[in-house]
Order: C-alpha cells, then sequence, then structure tokens
C-alpha cells in the first residue's frame, strides 16, 4: 500500500476517506495536532503510530521515533507536549531484550525531552504481523502562548525557514536495509524539535505562520501541501537548502532527490519576511540550529505548486511524493 | 537512461582485483571493475560508475581542458560585450562583396 | 562533487547560455533531439529550457530503456515471476511501471517476492544467499547496461550458480534512431548525443548520420554546462553548414568505446532478428537475447514465456510523444486519466520519461507563463 509513504495517496486516504467521517464539517486544513479547549483549559493532542524497518538504526530506534515524532508534531503546531501514552503492537515471539531496548530508548528520549510517559497498552499478534513491533503514541501538550500557526495566515512575501540539513533519516533507513550494499557515515537525525520551536517563538512570535516537520515524503511534500493549503506559491532557492554531502552523493548515485526523503529531526517555519532574520539568527544560535537556513519565500505563482530554482536562473517544480521513493539507474 | 556518477577508488581487493571500494563524496561501495580489464584503475583512480561497474576512467586532464574551454569562451563573450559596448563597428557587419 | 559541481558552476553556466544566444540565428528555429532520456532528466532537473531561447526547440528522444518496451514484456516477466519460489529481482525504474495485469509493485503487494536491486550483482548475490530458491532479474536499459548484465552472467557461469536467470530486455541505439530519422513526420537539424552509451560504443556508429542524413551529432555528458557546451558546439557547426560527429564528453567517453565491455556483450548477447518497440513498432536487429552457450541462465530459455502482445490504451498517444512528434502535453490522457499516481503508459512513470519529466517538473510552470501572458 502506497498509502503510507506520506505523499499524494496517504492525502487522499485521510481527507477523502477519514476526514469527513470522523471529523465531521470543519473545513480547517489539517494540522499536525488538534488544539481545543477543555473547561476553558488549552490543550493540543497529536497521535502517530511508528512502522520502521530495520527497528534499530545508526542514530536511534524506533522508540526514539515514537517519542521524538509526537513531541514534534505537538511542536510545529505550536504546543508544548506534556506527556505521552504509548501503544505497544508486538509480534510474538520478539526477543525480550529487543523489547526492552526499546522501552529504555523511548524512557531516554523522554527524560531527556523532559516529557511524561504516563501509560499506555501492549497488544501481542501473531507472529509475522507486526514486522517485529509497531508502537503508537499519543502526546497532550499545552499552547505554546503568542504562537497562532495557520496555513490561511501565510502571505506572499513571508520566508521559509529549514532548521537543518535534510535527507539524513530516509537515507540512513535505505542503507540500513542493507539491500543496497552502500556504506556512509550517516545517521538519523531523530530529535525533539521543541528546543529550536521555541527558540523561533521566543523572537518572532508575531510572524510566525506555518510550521511542519518533513518526514515521510520530505520537504517537497509539505511544502506542497502548505501551497495547496494557502492557495499560493513556494518558492525556494536550491543552493540554500542544507545537505550533507553523504546525503547528497547516495541521492546522485541512487537517483533520488533529497526533497523527497523523511526527516525526523526537522522542521519548516514561515515567517514574516520582517521577523525572518531574527528567527534564523536565534535558529542559528540554539543548539543543534546552526545549519538553520532560510531556503526561500511565498510567492504567488506557481499557485499551489512548489518552485525550485537553480543559482543560473533554471527552475523546475517539484511535486508531492507519489509512494516511496525509488531508486533508479536510468 | 544511464545514471553515472564518479567516484574515487579507495582500495582494490587483494583476493579479487576486479572488486574495488568506491568513494562517492563519502559514500562507499563495492564496485565490479571487469569491464574496465584492459587498463586496470589504481587506487587513487576516478571512474565512472553505473548500476555498480565501472565504466570508464575519468580524465582529469581532458576535464581541465573542457574547464579551460569554457573559461575561455566565457571570457571571449564578456570581452565581446565590453567592446561592442564601444560603439565600434563589427567586423562581421561589414559586406564582403 | 569532483567531477559533477565543476559542470554545474552558475557563473560559467551563464556565460554559456549567453553564447548560445549569441549563436543562435534569430532568424531560425533550431530543432535539437536529445536521445537518451538521462538528457530530457536532466534538461528539466536543471530547468535548462529556461537558459535557452525560444528559437531552440529541444525534442525528446527515445532513449528510455523502460518506456519503450511493450507493456506485454513486463506481463511476460511477471509471469514467470509467479511461482512462490521464483524471486522477481529488478532496479528501481521498473518497479511502477504499469502491466495489463498491474505494475510489480503492485504485484509485490498481492504477494510476489519482488526485490529493488541497484547492480545486477546484487541479484547474483541475492542467488547465492537463497539457495532454495531462483532468482530471475529482469533486465533493461541500452548499451549501457548491457555489458553488466553480461559481465554478471559470465561470473554466474564462471561460479556454477545456478539458480538465477535473466529476462533480457536490453535494447540498442543505434536502430531507435535510425528509425526516429526514417520517420516522416520527423523534422530534426542536429542530435545531442547518448554520453553513457558512448562510453561502451564510442562515437564510430554515429558517422552514419552525419555522411547520410548530413546532421551534426555531438556526444554530450549529463551536466548543465555539458549539455549547454554539446549546443554550442551544435550550433557553430548548423552555422557554417557541417555534419560532423564531435565528442564533447571527453573526459568519459573514449572514441573508440570500451573493447572489454564490448567483448562481454558478444560473449554473452548476440541479436535478435527484430523486437518490438513500443511506439516505434518492430525494428530488426535491435535488442539482445542471450547466446546459446548461456541458455541456462536465459530466463525465456528456462520457463516458458507466455508471449502476450498487449496494445497501448487507443487514447494513449505514447508512441507519437516517445517519437517526440507530440510534446508531452499534447496528448489527450496528459495530467487526466495519464499521472504519476496511475500511469497509463511507461513514459509517466519512468524517470526519464518524457510525460513524467514534463508533469513533475514543467506543467504547471507552463501554466504559469499562460496566466502572466493573458494577464499582461
Amino acid at each position: 500500500m502506497a498509502h503510507g509513504a506520506g505523499g499524494k495517496a496517504s492525502r487522499r486516504l485521510v481527507e477523502g476517506l477519514f476526514a469527513p467521517l470522523l471529523f465531521g464539517d470543519s473545513y480547517e486544513p489539517l494540522g499536525d495536532a488538534a488544539h481545543f479547549a477543555i473547561n476553558g483549559a488549552s490543550v493540543a493532542v497529536t497521535t502517530d503510530a511508528f512502522v520502521v524497518k530495520p527497528l534499530s538504526f545508526p542514530g536511534g530506534s524506533i522508540g526514539d521515533l515514537a517519542v521524538n515524532g509526537t513531541i514534534n508534531d505537538l511542536a510545529v503546531s505550536g504546543a508544548r507536549a506534556e506527556a505521552l501514552v504509548v501503544t505497544y503492537i508486538l509480534e510474538a515471539g520478539l526477543p525480550t531484550d529487543i523489547l526492552a531496548a526499546e522501552v529504555h530508548a523511548m524512557a531516554e528520549s523522554a527524560r531527556s525531552a523532559g516529557v511524561k510517559i504516563t501509560g499506555g497498552d501492549t497488544k501481542v499478534v501473531e507472529h509475522g504481523k507486526a514486522d517485529r513491533m509497531y508502537i503508537t503514541t499519543t502526546g497532550i501538550g499545552s499552547p505554546i502562548r503568542g504562537l497562532k500557526i495557520d496555513a490561511r495566515s501565510v502571505r506572499k512575501g513571508d520566508k521559509v525557514l529549514l532548521s537543518g540539513p535534510i535527507g539524513d533519516h530516509g537515507i540512513t533507513i535505505l542503507l540500513a536495509r542493507g539491500d543496497l550494499d552502500f556504506e556512509a557515515d550517516l545517521r538519523s537525525d531523530t530529535r525533539s524539535v521543541l528546543p529550536l520551536v521555541e527558540a523561533v517563538a521566543r523572537v518572532a512570535a508575531p510572524g510566525l505562520r506555518w510550521m511542519r516537520d518533513p518526514t515521510r515524503g520530505g520537504v517537497a511534500t509539505s511544502l506542497n501541501e502548505l501551497a495547496r493549503d494557502c492557495g499560493l506559491g513556494v518558492c525556494l532557492h536550491e543552493e540554500s537548502i542544507p545537505v550533507r554531502d553523504a546525503v547528497r552523493g547516495a541521492c546522485e548515485l541512487l537517483g533520488l532527490d533529497p526533497l523527497h526523503i523523511a526527516n525526523e529531526g526537522q522542521f519548516l517555519a514561515v515567517v514574516a519576511a520582517e521577523y525572518a532574520d531574527t528567527a534564523i539568527n536565534a535558529l542559528n544560535l540554539a543548539p543543534g540550529g546552526e545549519q538553520a537556513q532560510i531556503i526561500g519565500e511565498i510567492c504567488d505563482q506557481p499557485a499551489g505548486s512548489v518552485l525550485v530554482s537553480t543559482s543560473y536562473g533554471g527552475s523546475r517544480i517539484v511535486d508531492m511524493l507519489v509512494g516511496d521513493p525509488l531508486p533508479r539507474i536510468c | 537512461m544511464c545514471l553515472a556518477i564518479p567516484g574515487k577508488i579507495i582500495e582494490i581487493s587483494a583476493e579479487n582485483p576486479d572488486t574495488a571500494v568506491v568513494d562517492v563524496v563519502s559514500v562507499r561501495r563495492k564496485v565490479d571493475l571487469g569491464l574496465l580489464q584492459d587498463d586496470r584503475p589504481q587506487p587513487g583512480d576516478w571512474v565512472l560508475i553505473h548500476v555498480g561497474f565501472a565504466m570508464s576512467k575519468i580524465s582529469e586532464q581532458d576535464a581541465h581542458d573542457q574547464m579551460q574551454t569554457l573559461r575561455i569562451l566565457g571570457e571571449a563573450e564578456a570581452a565581446m560585450q565590453e567592446v561592442e559596448g564601444y560603439g565600434l563597428p563589427d567586423a562581421s557587419d561589414s559586406d564582403p562583396n | 562533487m569532483k567531477f559533477v559541481d565543476e559542470f554545474r558552476e552558475p557563473e560559467l553556466v551563464r556565460r554559456t547560455a549567453e553564447e548560445i544566444r549569441r549563436l543562435a540565428d534569430p532568424h531560425r528555429h533550431y530543432r535539437l533531439m536529445e536521445v537518451c532520456g538521462g538528457h530530457t532528466h536532466a534538461i528539466y532537473r536543471f530547468g535548462l529550457k529556461d537558459l535557452l531561447p525560444d528559437n531552440i526547440e529541444l525534442i525528446h528522444g527515445p532513449g528510455c530503456p523502460v518506456c519503450v518496451l511493450p507493456m506485454g514484456r513486463i506481463d511476460d516477466g511477471l509471469a514467470l515471476a509467479m511461482d512462490p519460489n521464483v524471486i522477481f529481482a529488478a532496479f528501481g525504474d521498473m518497479m511502477r511501471v504499469p502491466g495489463a495485469s498491474g505494475s510489480p509493485l503492485e504485484h509485490k503487494a498481492r504477494g510476489m517476492d519482488v526485490r529493488i536491486v541497484y547492480s545486477p550483482s546484487d541479484a547474483l548475490k541475492l542467488a547465492r544467499l537463497n539457495p532454495d530458491r531462483h532468482v530471475m532479474f529482469f533486465a533493461i536499459g541500452f548499451e549501457t547496461t548491457a555489458p553488466s548484465t553480461a559481465l554478471t552472467l559470465m561470473r554466474a557461469k564462471a561460479e556454477s550458480i545456478h539458480n538465477f536467470s535473466v529476462f533480457c530486455n536490453h535494447v540498442t541505439i543505434i536502430p531507435a534512431i535510425r528509425a526516429i530519422l526514417d520517420s516522416p513526420d520527423m523534422r530534426l537539424d542536429a542530435f545531442i548525443g547518448p554520453g553513457h552509451v558512448s562510453t561502451v560504443i564510442g562515437c564510430r556508429p554515429y558517422e552514419w548520420i552525419v555522411k547520410n542524413e548530413h546532421k551534426p551529432i555531438v556526444v554530450s555528458g549529463f551536466e548543465p554546462l555539458d549539455m549547454l557546451q554539446s549546443i554550442v558546439m551544435l550550433l557553430h557547426q548548423l552555422k557554417k553548414g557541417e555534419a560532423r560527429v564531435e565528442n564533447q564528453y571527453k573526459r568519459v567517453v573514449p572514441w573508440e568505446g570500451n573493447r572489454a565491455a564490448l567483448r562481454a556483450m558478444a560473449e554473452v548477447f548476440q541479436l535478435r532478428p527484430y523486437f518490438e518497440w513500443r511506439g516505434l513498432g518492430f525494428i530488426s536487429q535491435s535488442a539482445l537475447r542471450v547466446r546459446d552457450e548461456y541458455a541456462e541462465w536465459d530466463a525465456e530459455r528456462r520457463f516458458e514465456v507466455p508471449g502476450v502482445r498487449v496494445t497501448d490504451p487507443k487514447a494513449a498517444q505514447c508512441g507519437e510523444v516517445l517519437k517526440g512528434v507530440l510534446k508531452p502535453h499534447q496528448c489527450k490522457l496528459f495530467s487526466r486519466e495519464c499521472t504519476p499516481e496511475h500511469p497509463i503508459g511507461a513514459l509517466m512513470v519512468s524517470s526519464e520519461g518524457s510525460c513524467a519529466a514534463y508533469y513533475n517538473y514543467e506543467h504547471r510552470k507552463t501554466a504559469m507563463v499562460n496566466i502572466q501572458s493573458s494577464t499582461a
């Protein structure tokens, strides 16, 4: 099923099937987390399922993804994660030490992010039915004061910021699977982006219009969703997009575009032009944000699409991902 | 067709001289040198890699020469624009008859 | 990246583009065909069309080995892999190509053991690691890729690896160029020659084009500076009324080609009397099959090939787009019934297919230009 890869098919499944049945008449663009009030107290809630093969890879494991991924969804919706609940679906016969390692990883990730894991559930399914382990995390948090994240507030001239180099996670996973026989000194970038989001919020909250964590489907998919949700164009400058050498090398060898590769420790932000420099400086000064860049701006045309231009005047449209990124030889 | 990328030979297997490890900006892969058996590359040489096979040795000299040609082209163009800016008649404008 | 970044240097790209503008005769309309799908992809990826004057038209040629495969061959390959004991191994390029009963990826979702490999040697490795299964490698590609398949078969024979076979769909580039030139709807001024095929076959095979057809051809690399420099070289020839074979990609392409690669191909393959090309019909001596000496590793002889001929849906105009007669957006199905998500033909799936390249990189730009010019 291509529907999990994060691109067009996923979007159709969510918007075409789930949203009308589950979310009622709301016409708001679907965000990374839901913000609402309970007895006057504002809360944010999100949930995410984590499926990865192999379970463990350079830079982390499924447990790390499960904690950081949910913290990040809350963060880019403009909320600080307070607590997580966890569900494990385990394949019968999964060695206990593997399970223990993941639980440790989750505890550690949660601890270093300052988030409590307050409960959960476990189910065991038949051997062969769960790729060893699936994890779901649901996160609850409190909205960050002063932030109003909404694609509809994005305006022409706003700047697009990226927190750091792209493609590390997706390429690490691809290489860790072993089928392609490549080796590189690469690690998943899985981490909580909350500190960086807070750094931007502290100095640029009034101008912070929209954020997203470009996970499956990469930066191209997230920005295409933005372009569609705000009805404007996203114009990127190719040479300002940070990509590590090893990611670039792997992408060139395999015929992949870094813009389509998954990230687990980065976020995109759209910031009003007058706040953009302040925001990027704050990011660059924050630990882990040294490679953040302004990578483009919001424009009139091409409406609903993402345009990438080269430093010598050529340009191309970058579409949303269709299915998983596949290596090619031609 | 043909996605082929330049890579540098890092080491050649002692047991099998047709197998080498190639480095492409720090990504490494085993590559088959069987198609270059008539002119075996050495560690440090650059080769063009396609589907895990080395297709050709890359000539640094030719690459350098090409860059020179392109730079001269660019400079000649720049020089010509400068001259055109002076408003003098162009030699090619004149009627040969 | 060495040998890559230098050939993308922005200032030199700008200046070479200016040289092209200077050289192009404003009273002339140039039709240049880039034969190779890799060049089609590069043109869109680097936005090279934005750098060329309007009177230089780039026509996409048939050098996309996935695009020219008739649907029936994909179905044949999948039929051979229906046996649960068989592992179907192919390059990523093949995975979403639609057969009549679905693409390889769709077959995978239904339970077929389908694996993506980066190299034919990886497919052979799968055979070594899975001695009680049979690995069938769906081989595609022009002369760039055929020698690697050939060498892999030579290694399989030398190591007596019997649980391995190749379903051979390698095709050759010269007959395709001939078919284009023979086509009555085609009017071309010159060719941008396939750089990587030429690392194997060299530059001599193109000499008949300049002799018989009097059209220049420049064998070109794939970086922006390579392609722009090749266009400069073509314009110089056209200006002087010349028709020669030139090698722009000297750092990689030897004029005589790669003898060892050609030997490997001759050892393992022979030309089929004829082969069906999507859009171009049957072309004689245009494709490779496995020689008798390697029959044991030839999937077509080890297994029963259904030999299904599947015609393209009537409305699809893959053939005309392949030949360069129609631009992708001129096909009636483009962007409507036929998109990368639900492709009708391989040109919309393969990253080198003109339709996919146009769709992914271009067509909303055209819409943008139309909006700008209509509101001007």
